[in-house]
């Protein structure tokens, strides 16, 4: 018999958890998510880096620090497998006073204890030959060469196909409300849309993992909202090759200069903590992106002009109490696993948590876990007609005209692109049709015209292969339909 | 130059089928020229299938039309004329292999193509502002759109994009979109406009009362909120620079928000080629043919600048057809002298910016500030033109003759009191 393993979040965590537990035969595994789609929690807005593993204090953060370093070498291997998109263009943290040095070091000697490799201090001479347009009052750097950037959606996106293709069974729209334990043990859990049975049930749900642990009668942490906010610039703008942190201080990584996998500029976050109950607030300030704007320049100075920004977000860290990830098994309830707190660095950790919670299943929980004969490791990207070369096109076009014909101008994204990404969304179980999940997995909207010219027409193109009414497609699922009727709905009363 | 995918040849090939592009393509063929239009979308037409009120076409057809007709009179003219194009092709690149030869890659349901031609006109129309970029803060919720993807979403496929309205933008598409929601039964709850004065045409600012919509001028639009939808849009009180005076906050509710702020010419194409950009206009630099820096390019319409009535699109189109003709016959544009144009007092932007002097010529600009009973001078030429009203909203068109400049090295225009 099977052990059923209910996973509750489908971020980077969860999906993360769900694809290593894919490969055993022993296990039925189900990931549980409210929102219409993957990846649309904390993992849809942030800085998107694969983090070096040099700043987490093995000390006082034990779980982040291994963790950390770990996913960063797991990235390595799973962008691969699973053709998402990345560039590993490493990291420069720079320093603009004499007393930053002493930080560095600290970061330096830190980064050995936790197994970085390759890390070291370069001059100023060395610095400006790697990066040319950082600020005049640079004095040098500590230079991490691991470092990347990944599409963090496409990751989530990736990652949880290859689960589907594995065995893995998506519940999406589907909201976990309340956790069956009996005689201290899980049963499953009750959720909008019917009980799931399960022998285990896996805490991956981000910025509500505290309420889903009190669901299970554990009430020993709790997470607060942290904000960051964001600006991203048009592409073809000049920005850093390398991704550029200011020196930290003892509250924050500092605000980050990048140009980010896409190849626009992107600049943020700042910090600013909001009361436990705020974890929907994903507003963009105006404060905030002063302080944003405010920090980058001194790291980058030539910012280029306000109307050059293509857009504005915010991104909302699931901060625990302790401030290290709480991943273990609840002695108190038999087949809980929290996997909480995951703040910055989850992305870089989540492959890494993936294996420690499957080291958890097998040690704790006693489940011997058996490897299946046949796992698939692989999982193909979408058609991008933005990377095929003009014979490439004649090539797809033979296969399905659509290939041919663009629909979102700015990034080059072909019909065909839309279709084979809504298809993918039916693959993972996508019901509500939506443009953010076309968005996320094509790239169409996100360009100089954000959406103006190409929106509509993805909207008919989801209409049409959901079989629903134009304006009853959504923007980002229910409640944000793209309009109130057709446009004689008002007239005749209706709308 | 590309191999595998196959050659076409032409004189001239156009990027964009809008009002621009399909006058230059109509009279480049009557020219004589073996032709190619190319256009992304299903149809030709470019914005005007969806601007189904009147007000096009009363100087080229001397006749009031909306945009679907005015676009279906060229349309007409063009399959008279033979004239050979293609919708659904988006031209992905140009490139300048020589001052004489210049190849456009376009992708198409067909496949791609390398189409090469002796001349290019570019006509691929502009840009809408959206919200993040006049610095719209808030929540990223359904229901804020551009004023042009609302009208897509209505007059092209038929769907109301809200009911309860907030407009940012008193120019003329601003003011038109108010009414066509009001029309549709909609509330236009304001329309919020930057400036103390509106930014369109008397005649549109006056939707506003026929239809009992408030005006909020010297205001804006800093903040949009809600969960799924928008809920309710965050409107400031400016001072007369501009600077938001603190203290006069408020709300007001509404289920969509359509950004009129204005349009940028899509010039990414040639900045890619290096064309060299007018940053008050944001179209390229250009002589009295339409020929940008790049010998050989033209361009026409709102890639060009930003025009409020079609038929100087239309105008501009044939323009560089003529231009294209001309190129393509000599082996360039000739000239022996330019004569450079240059923004004097209250003239925000202008163009054509080099004069041959050679010929007769037609100049666009804008004004900085609306003003009554003013002139418009040159100095070095000693021209006067009396002008009952100057207003930003409205683009100026002057005819020079070729004996006023011909001897001039230098003109300065300016637009000042009387
Ligand atoms: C501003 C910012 C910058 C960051 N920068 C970086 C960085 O550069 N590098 C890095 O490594 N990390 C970074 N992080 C951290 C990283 O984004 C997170 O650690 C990671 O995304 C957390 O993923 P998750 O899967 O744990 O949570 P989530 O992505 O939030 O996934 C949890 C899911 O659970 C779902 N859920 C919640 N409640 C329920 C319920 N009751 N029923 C069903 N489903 C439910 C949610 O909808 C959500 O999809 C940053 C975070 C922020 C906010
Ligand atoms: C709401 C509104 C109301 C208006 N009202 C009036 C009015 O009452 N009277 C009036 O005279 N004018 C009016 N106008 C203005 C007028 O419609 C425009 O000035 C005119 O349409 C501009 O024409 P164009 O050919 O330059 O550009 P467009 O009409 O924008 O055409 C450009 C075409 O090029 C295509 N294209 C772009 N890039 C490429 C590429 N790489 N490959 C292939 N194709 C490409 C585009 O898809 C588009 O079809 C209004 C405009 C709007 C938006």
């Amino acid at each position: 018999m099977k052990t059923k393993v209910a996973i509750i979040g489908a971020g980077i965590s969860g999906a993360s958890i769900a694809r290593v537990l894919s490969r055993y035969e022993n296990l039925e595994v189900h990931l549980i998510e409210k929102a219409p789609d993957v990846g649309w929690g904390v993992s849809k807005a942030n800085t998107a880096l694969i983090h070096g593993g040099y700043d987490d204090d093995p000390e006082r953060y034990p779980m982040r620090a291994k963790l950390c370093i770990r996913g960063n070498r797991l990235w390595h291997q799973w962008v691969k497998e699973l053709e998402i998109p990345h560039i590993w263009n490493g990291a420069l943290i720079v320093a603009t006073k004499d007393d930053d040095f002493d930080e560095l070091e600290k970061l330096l000697e830190r980064g050995r204890k936790n197994g970085v490799p390759e890390m070291r201090l370069v001059d100023r001479e060395e610095l400006f030959h790697l990066e040319p347009n950082l600020t005049p009052e640079a004095i040098g750097a500590l230079w991490v060469p691991i470092v990347g950037q990944i599409g963090p959606i496409p990751a989530v996106i990736a990652i949880t196909e290859n689960a589907v293709a594995n065995g893995v069974k998506t519940h999406l729209e589907t909201e976990v409300t309340g956790i069956k334990v009996e005689n201290g043990e899980v049963k499953g859990v009750e959720t909008n849309n019917g009980f799931i049975e399960a022998d285990i049930v896996i805490n991956a749900a981000g910025l509500y993992a505290d309420r889903i642990a009190r669901m299970a009668g554990i009430d020993y942490f709790e997470i607060h909202p942290r904000k960051g906010e964001y600006w991203l610039f048009d592409e073809g703008l000049p920005g850093p090759r390398r991704v550029l942190f200011p020196t930290p201080t003892p509250i924050s990584k500092g605000i980050v200069v990048t140009t980010e996998v896409s190849g626009h500029l992107m600049i943020g976050p700042n910090a600013q903590d909001l009361p436990p109950e705020e974890k929907e607030d994903l507003s963009t300030t105006r404060e905030g992106l002063e302080e944003v704007w405010e920090g980058a320049k001194k790291l980058w100075p030539q910012l280029p002009p306000r109307s050059k920004v293509i857009r504005t977000f915010a991104g909302l860290r699931p901060e625990p109490t302790g401030g290290d990830f709480i991943i273990k098994a609840e002695e108190e309830v038999g087949g809980f696993i929290n996997v909480a707190g995951i703040r910055s660095p989850g992305l870089t950790s989540a492959p890494a948590i993936a294996h420690e919670v499957a080291g958890i299943i097998e040690r704790d929980l006693g489940v011997k876990l058996v490897e299946k004969e046949k796992w698939n490791p692989y999982r193909k990207e979408i058609s991008h007609l933005f990377m095929m070369s003009p014979e490439g096109v004649n090539e797809a076009v033979k296969r399905n005209p659509s290939y041919g014909k663009v629909v979102c101008r700015c990034n080059n994204v072909s019909e065909g692109d839309v279709l084979e990404a809504i298809e993918r969304m039916k693959f993972i179980g996508v019901k509500t049709p939506s443009v953010d999940s076309v968005k996320f997995r094509t790239k169409a909207t996100t360009g100089t015209c954000q959406g103006s010219f190409c929106r509509p027409k993805i909207v008919m193109l989801l209409a049409r292969e959901y079989g629903v009414e134009p304006w009853k497609v959504t923007l980002k699922g229910r409640g944000s339909e793209i309009g109130v009727g057709d446009v004689k709905a008002l007239l005749r009363g209706d709308a | 130059m590309f191999p595998g995918i196959p050659m076409l040849n032409y004189d001239v090939v156009v990027i964009g089928g809008g009002p621009a592009g399909m006058a230059a393509a109509a009279r480049a063929k009557e020219l004589g020229l073996n032709v190619l239009l190319l256009d992304e979308n299903d149809y030709l037409g470019g914005i005007l299938p969806q601007c189904i009120h009147p007000g096009f076409g009363l100087h080229y057809f001397r006749e009031e039309l909306t945009g679907p007709e005015f676009a279906a009179r060229l349309a007409k003219r063009l399959v008279e004329l033979g004239v050979e194009y293609r919708t659904a092709a988006r031209v992905m690149e140009i490139r300048n292999y020589s001052d004489l030869e210049k190849v456009v890659i376009f992708t198409s349901p067909s496949g791609a193509y390398q189409a090469w031609a002796k001349a290019v006109i570019y006509a691929a129309g502009a840009r809408e502002r959206h919200a993040f970029e006049i610095g719209i803060v808030g929540d990223r919720v359904a229901g804020v759109y551009t004023a042009g993807e609302a009208q897509t979403l209505m007059d092209i496929y038929g769907v109301l994009p809200g009911k309860e309205i907030v407009i940012v933008g008193s120019g003329d598409v601003g003011l038109i979109m108010a009414r066509r929601f009001a029309l549709e039964g909609a509330k236009v709850k304001a329309v919020i406009e930057l400036m103390p004065y509106p930014g369109g045409l008397a005649r549109n600012v006056m939707i506003l009362r026929d239809f009992d919509i408030p005006l909020y001028l010297s205001h804006k639009v800093v903040e949009v909120r809600g969960k799924g939808r928008v809920e309710r849009v965050k409107v400031v009180k400016v001072d007369e620079n501009l600077n938001e005076i603190p203290g006069s906050e408020f709300w007001i509710e509404a289920d969509a928000l359509i950004i009129s702020a204005g349009l940028v010419p899509s010039v990414k194409k040639l900045t890619a080629i290096g064309v060299e950009i007018d940053p008050s206009t944001g179209g390229p630099v250009v002589n009295d043919r339409l020929e940008t820096s790049v010998p050989g390019v033209f361009a026409a319409g709102n890639a060009l600048l930003i025009n409020d009535l079609v038929d100087y699109v239309a105008e501009q189109g044939e323009l560089a057809a003529e231009g294209a003709k001309e190129f393509i016959e000599n082996g360039g544009i000739e000239s022996r002298k330019w004569i450079r144009v240059e923004k004097g007092e209250n003239v925000r932007l202008l163009a054509p910016h080099r004069l041959s002097g050679e010929r007769d010529v037609y100049l666009y600009l804008r004004v900085a500030r609306p003003m009554e009973d003013v002139e418009l001078r040159i100095p070095e030429v000693g021209k006067r033109v009396k002008l009952s009203l100057a207003t930003p909203a409205e683009m100026l068109r002057v005819k020079l003759k070729a004996e006023e400049i011909r001897d001039a090295e230098k003109l300065t225009v300016e637009v000042v009191r009387e």
